[in-house]
C-alpha cells in the first residue's frame, strides 16, 4: 500500500473531528434542554431537589460544553483549511447556514450561557431561566442551520448551474430541504437519548452508593427508606429525592427519544430510498433487487463484490416497508443500481487536475459496505438498547431504590455510552454512505440532478498530505489528552454528587467557592456577593 | 461598483473589527495571567472580567469566518488553504485557551493551576498573533496561481508582513486589556493597570500602526490616510485620558483607535480582498470572489436585523456584569470531598 495521500488524511481528519465534536454536542444539545426543564420545575414547585438537580445537572454540562465550543471551530475553519476546492464549488449555497449559524445561533448560545452561569444573583429568577432557555433555543436552532448545510449536501435543492457552480436561486427551498426537515428532529431525538441514559447511569450509581453506604435502607415491602449520613456532606434526604427524579427522568426521556428517533428515522429511510438509493442498499447489503430486510449477513470483509455476500437470516417484506411502507415492492439493490449510476454520473473520474492522480480512475460508486452495513445496525441496536434498559431501569426502580447489585450499577454507568455509540454509528454511516461523493446527486430528473461533486475533487489542492497530516496528528493527539481530561473532571464531580455543584451544602464554610446560593433568601453575607455570583 | 459586494466587504471589515475590539481585551487579560499577574488571586481577578463574555466575543471570530465563507467563497477557501499551518496554530490555540478558562478553577492544585494559566497565556498569544498575520496577509498578498491555490510549499506565507501583523494584534490586544482591566477592576490591579497603560501604549502601539502606515504606503487612497491621522489622534487622546484617570472614556478612544484604524487598512485594500503576489490577474477581489447577488442579498436581510440584535443583547451582558471586580470578591479555591469517599473505604468487599 502507498502512503495515504492528501485526500485521505483530509477525509481521516474530517471524520475523527466531527464524531469527537458529536460527542460532546448531542450532550450540549439533550442536557441543556432537560436542565432547562428542572430548572423550571424548581421555579414553579421551589422544592429544593430540582435547584440541587438544576446546579448538579448544570456543572457537568457546562464541563461538556466548553469541549464542544472549543473543538466546534476547527469544524468551520477546516472547510477552507482542507476543502477547498469544496468551498469553492458550494459556498453559495453552502456557506448561508454556516454564517447563519454563528449569526443566529451561536451567539446566542454563548452569550445567553454566560449569562446563565455568572447570573444566578444579578437577575431575577424568571430572567435568569429565561437566558438558560434562551440558550437552549440557540443550541436547537444551531442543530438546524448546521443540518440544513448537510442535508444539502445529501440532497441538492434550490440550486441552478451556473458557469460549473451551484448557485442558490431558492433559499426557502434550502432551508425546508425535505432531508433536512427529518434530519433535525432525527438528531435532536438523538440527543435527548444521549442525555437520557447520561441522567439515568449516574442516578444509578449514586442510588446505589446510598445503599451500599447503608444510606437508604428497604424496608419489608421492598419499598426504599431514604435515610441521612450526617458525616457526608449533602448526602441528606433530599438527595435521595435527587436521584431518583433523575433517574426517573432520564428513563423517560431515553424511551421517548428511540419513540423519536424511530418514528423520523423511519421517514428518513424512505426519503434516503429515493434521495440516495445506493446508500440504502449498502446499508442492507442488498445486491439483488428484493423485499427482505437482512438481520444478518456476512461477506469476505473488504471485498466489495457482491457476489460474496450471503444473508443468512432475512425477514422478508420488511425492506419494501423501510423503503415504500409497504411489504412486496421490490426495492432495488446494488447490482441493478450500479449501471444507472454508471450511465448517468459517468464510468470514471474527468481527466481534470483537480482529481490529481485520480484523475481518469474508475469510479466505485459503492460505500464501503462494512461501514453501511454495521453502521446502520450499531445506530439502531445501541438505540434499542438504550430504550430497553430504561424500561427495565423504571421497572426495577418502581419501589424507589436501585437494586444492591454491583453488575446492574456497571451495566447502567457502561449503559451512558450506548446513545453515544448509536450517535457516531449513524453519523458514519450517512456520511460513509453518501461516498463517492461530497455531494450527492439528486436523481430528480427536472434538471438539478447534474449537481454533485465527488469526494476526489473536494481537497484543497494547494496543501500538502505533509501539512494535512501535521494537523491531523496534532489534532487527534490534542483531542485525545482533552478526552482524558474532560472524563477525568467529570468523573470527579459526579463522585462529588451534588455537593460539588453547590459547596453551600457543605456545613462548614472553609472550602466555599462557588457561593452560588439563588435567591434573595440566600446566606449570603460578604458585600461584595453581587459581584461574582460565580467566580472561574 | 456592485451594491451588494461592496456592502458585505463592509460587514466582513465590521465583523473582524468586531472581533478585535471585543477578544482584543479577552485576548490580552489571558496574556497578562503571565506577564501582569502577581498571584493566583490577581490573576481569579484577571479571569473573572471576562468569564461571563470571552465565549461571546469568539463568537465573532466564527462569525466573521462563516460570512467570508458565505459572501466570498474564494477568499474564503484560498486564504484558509493557503494560511493551513499557521490557522492550525491558532486553532489549537483557542481550543487550549476554552478548556483552560472552564477547567482551571476544576482542581485545587498549583500544578493544575499553573498548566492552564500557561494554556490561557499562550492559547491567548499565538491566537491573536496568527489572526493578525493571516489579516496582515490578506491585505499584502500570497504567492497564489490562478485557481487561487498557494504556490510555494507550506511556509509560502511567510514574510515580515505577517509578523508585523502578528505584533500589531498581540500588542493591541495587550493595551486594550490594560485598559479594560482599568476599566473592570478594582484596587491594586486597576491602578498598576492604569500605569502599565500609560507606561506602554506608546511602544504596543507601534506595531499596529506600522502596519496601517505600510497598507497606505502600498495601496492607500488621500481619505484612508486621513483615517490613519484620525486613528492616531485617537491612540494620543486614549493616552491622555488615562493620565486624568478617566478609564471609561480611555477604553472608548482606543476603541475608537481601532475602528478607524481598521477601516484605515480594509479601504486601503478594497476593493480587493487577497491580491497575488504572483500574478495580478490572479487577485481576489469583491466581483470575482464573491457569491451570487440573490445569495449577499437573503444574508443582508438577515444580517440587518441580526447583527444589531447581536449587538443589543451583548451590551446588555456587559451592564449585567458592570460592576468591578476586585481581590477581595475572590472567594476561596475550590475543593469537596466526594460524597461517597467518606464510606469508601470503610465497606470494600
Amino acid at each position: 500500500m502507498d502512503a495515504l495521500d492528501a485526500l485521505e488524511i483530509a477525509r481521516w481528519q474530517f471524520g475523527i473531528t466531527t464524531v469527537y465534536h458529536f460527542m460532546m454536542v448531542p450532550l450540549t444539545i439533550g442536557l441543556g434542554l432537560v436542565v432547562a426543564v428542572i430548572q423550571t420545575i424548581w421555579h414553579r414547585t421551589g422544592k429544593p431537589e430540582y435547584l440541587r438537580m438544576t446546579k448538579f445537572w448544570g456543572k457537568l454540562f457546562l464541563i461538556n460544553f466548553i469541549m464542544g465550543v472549543a473543538t466546534g471551530i476547527v469544524q468551520e475553519f477546516q472547510f477552507g483549511m482542507a476543502w477547498s476546492e469544496y468551498s469553492r464549488f458550494v459556498g453559495d449555497v453552502f456557506g448561508a447556514p454556516l454564517a447563519l449559524e454563528a449569526l443566529l445561533a451561536f451567539f446566542v448560545e454563548s452569550t445567553f450561557l454566560g449569562l446563565w452561569i455568572f447570573g444566578w444573583k444579578q437577575l431575577k429568577p424568571a430572567i435568569h431561566l429565561a437566558c438558560l432557555w434562551i440558550a437552549v433555543v440557540g443550541s436547537v436552532f444551531s442543530a438546524y442551520f448546521i443540518i440544513v448545510a448537510n442535508s444539502w449536501m445529501q440532497h441538492p435543492v434550490g440550486v441552478e448551474m451556473i458557469d460549473g457552480r451551484p448557485v442558490m436561486t431558492d433559499a426557502w427551498a434550502v432551508f425546508t430541504n425535505n432531508t433536512a426537515l427529518v434530519a433535525v428532529p432525527h438528531t435532536l431525538f438523538g440527543a435527548l437519548a444521549v442525555a437520557g441514559g447520561f441522567l439515568l447511569g449516574i442516578a444509578w450509581y449514586h442510588l446505589w452508593r446510598r445503599r451500599r453506604d447503608g444510606v437508604d435502607t428497604v424496608g419489608a415491602d421492598g419499598k426504599v427508606i431514604a435515610g441521612e449520613a450526617a458525616e457526608i456532606p449533602g448526602r441528606d434526604r433530599d438527595d435521595h429525592k435527587v436521584w431518583l427524579r433523575s433517574l426517573r427522568i432520564g428513563a423517560v426521556v431515553a424511551m421517548i427519544s428511540f419513540a423519536g428517533t424511530a418514528l423520523t428515522g423511519d421517514l428518513q429511510g424512505k426519503l434516503m430510498f429515493e434521495q440516495q438509493p445506493m446508500k440504502m442498499a449498502a446499508a442492507e447489503a442488498a445486491c439483488h433487487d428484493g423485499t427482505g430486510f437482512s438481520v444478518l449477513s456476512i461477506g469476505n470483509i473488504g471485498s466489495q463484490s457482491c457476489d460474496d455476500i450471503v444473508a443468512l437470516i432475512e425477514v422478508p417484506g420488511i425492506l419494501s416497508y423501510l423503503a415504500k411502507g409497504d411489504f412486496t415492492t421490490e426495492v432495488q439493490g446494488v447490482n441493478s443500481l450500479l449501471p444507472e449510476y454508471k450511465e448517468k454520473y459517468g464510468t470514471h473520474l474527468p481527466d481534470n487536475p483537480i482529481y490529481g492522480e485520480r484523475a481518469g480512475q474508475e469510479i466505485d460508486y459503492l460505500p464501503v459496505m462494512e461501514v453501511t452495513y454495521w453502521g446502520f445496525r450499531m445506530m439502531i441496536g445501541f438505540g434499542g438498547l438504550a430504550a430497553l434498559a430504561a424500561l427495565v431501569a423504571l421497572w426495577l426502580t418502581r419501589k424507589g431504590t436501585v437494586p444492591e447489585s454491583k453488575w446492574l450499577m456497571r451495566l447502567a454507568v457502561i449503559g451512558i455510552l450506548a446513545p453515544f455509540g448509536a450517535n457516531a454509528a449513524g453519523w458514519i454511516f450517512t456520511e460513509m454512505g453518501r461516498q463517492p461523493f461530497v455531494v450527492a446527486p439528486n436523481p430528480d430528473p427536472s434538471g438539478i440532478d447534474q449537481v454533485f461533486m465527488f469526494t476526489a475533487a473536494a481537497v484543497s489542492p494547494g496543501v500538502s498530505a505533509g501539512e494535512l497530516m501535521t494537523s491531523l496528528v496534532t489534532l487527534t493527539a490534542i483531542y485525545a489528552v482533552l478526552l482524558v481530561v474532560e472524563v477525568k473532571l467529570l468523573v470527579k464531580y459526579i463522585r462529588g454528587g451534588v455537593v460539588s455543584a453547590m459547596p453551600e451544602l457543605v456545613h462548614a464554610p472553609v472550602d466555599e467557592n462557588e457561593d452560588a446560593t439563588p435567591g434573595p433568601g440566600g446566606p449570603g453575607g460578604k458585600p461584595a456577593d453581587d459581584v461574582l455570583a460565580f467566580a472561574y | 461598483m456592485e451594491l451588494l459586494p461592496t456592502i458585505w466587504f463592509i460587514a466582513i471589515a465590521v465583523l473582524w473589527t468586531g472581533y478585535l475590539f471585543l477578544e482584543g481585551f479577552d485576548l490580552g487579560v489571558g496574556m497578562l495571567m503571565k506577564l501582569f499577574a502577581r498571584n493566583n488571586t490577581e490573576r481569579r481577578v484577571l479571569l473573572n472580567t471576562v468569564g461571563p463574555v470571552w465565549d461571546g466575543n469568539e463568537v465573532w471570530l466564527l462569525t466573521a469566518g462563516g460570512a467570508t465563507f458565505a459572501a466570498f467563497p474564494l477568499w474564503y477557501a484560498s486564504l484558509f488553504s493557503a494560511l493551513y499551518l499557521p490557522l492550525l496554530v491558532v486553532l489549537v490555540a483557542l481550543i487550549f485557551r476554552a478548556v483552560a478558562f472552564e477547567y482551571r478553577g476544576k482542581v485545587d492544585t498549583e500544578q493544575w493551576r499553573a498548566r492552564w494559566d500557561w494554556a490561557i497565556a499562550l492559547g491567548s498569544f499565538f491566537a491573536a498573533f496568527g489572526v493578525g498575520a493571516a489579516l496582515a496577509l490578506t491585505t499584502t498578498g500570497l504567492p497564489l496561481n490562478a485557481n487561487g491555490d498557494r504556490e510555494g510549499g507550506p511556509f509560502a506565507w511567510f514574510n515580515g508582513y505577517a509578523v508585523l501583523g502578528g505584533l500589531a494584534v498581540v500588542g493591541f490586544a495587550l493595551v486594550h486589556a490594560l485598559a479594560f482591566l482599568a476599566l473592570k477592576t478594582d484596587g491594586e490591579v486597576r491602578h498598576r493597570a492604569r500605569a502599565w497603560f500609560v507606561r506602554l501604549l506608546p511602544v504596543l502601539l507601534l506595531p499596529i500602526a506600522a502596519w496601517a502606515v505600510t497598507v497606505q504606503v502600498l495601496e492607500g487612497k488621500p481619505w484612508t490616510w486621513a483615517l490613519v491621522l484620525l486613528a492616531v489622534a485617537a491612540a494620543a487622546t486614549a493616552w491622555s485620558m488615562a493620565r486624568k484617570g478617566a478609564e471609561g472614556k480611555a477604553f472608548m478612544a482606543l476603541g475608537a483607535f481601532l475602528a478607524l484604524g481598521s477601516a484605515s487598512i480594509f479601504g486601503a485594500a478594497f476593493p480587493v480582498v487577497l491580491p497575488s503576489t504572483l500574478n495580478e490577474a490572479f487577485d481576489l477581489t469583491i466581483s470575482n470572489a464573491s457569491s451570487s447577488d440573490y445569495t449577499l442579498g437573503l444574508m443582508s436581510a438577515v444580517a440587518a436585523f441580526g447583527l444589531p440584535l447581536v449587538i443589543a443583547y451583548q451590551a446588555w451582558t456587559y451592564w449585567v456584569f458592570r460592576k468591578r471586580v476586585s481581590a477581595a470578591h475572590i472567594p476561596e479555591a475550590h475543593s469537596f470531598l466526594p460524597a461517597i469517599a467518606a464510606k469508601a473505604f470503610s465497606t470494600k468487599g
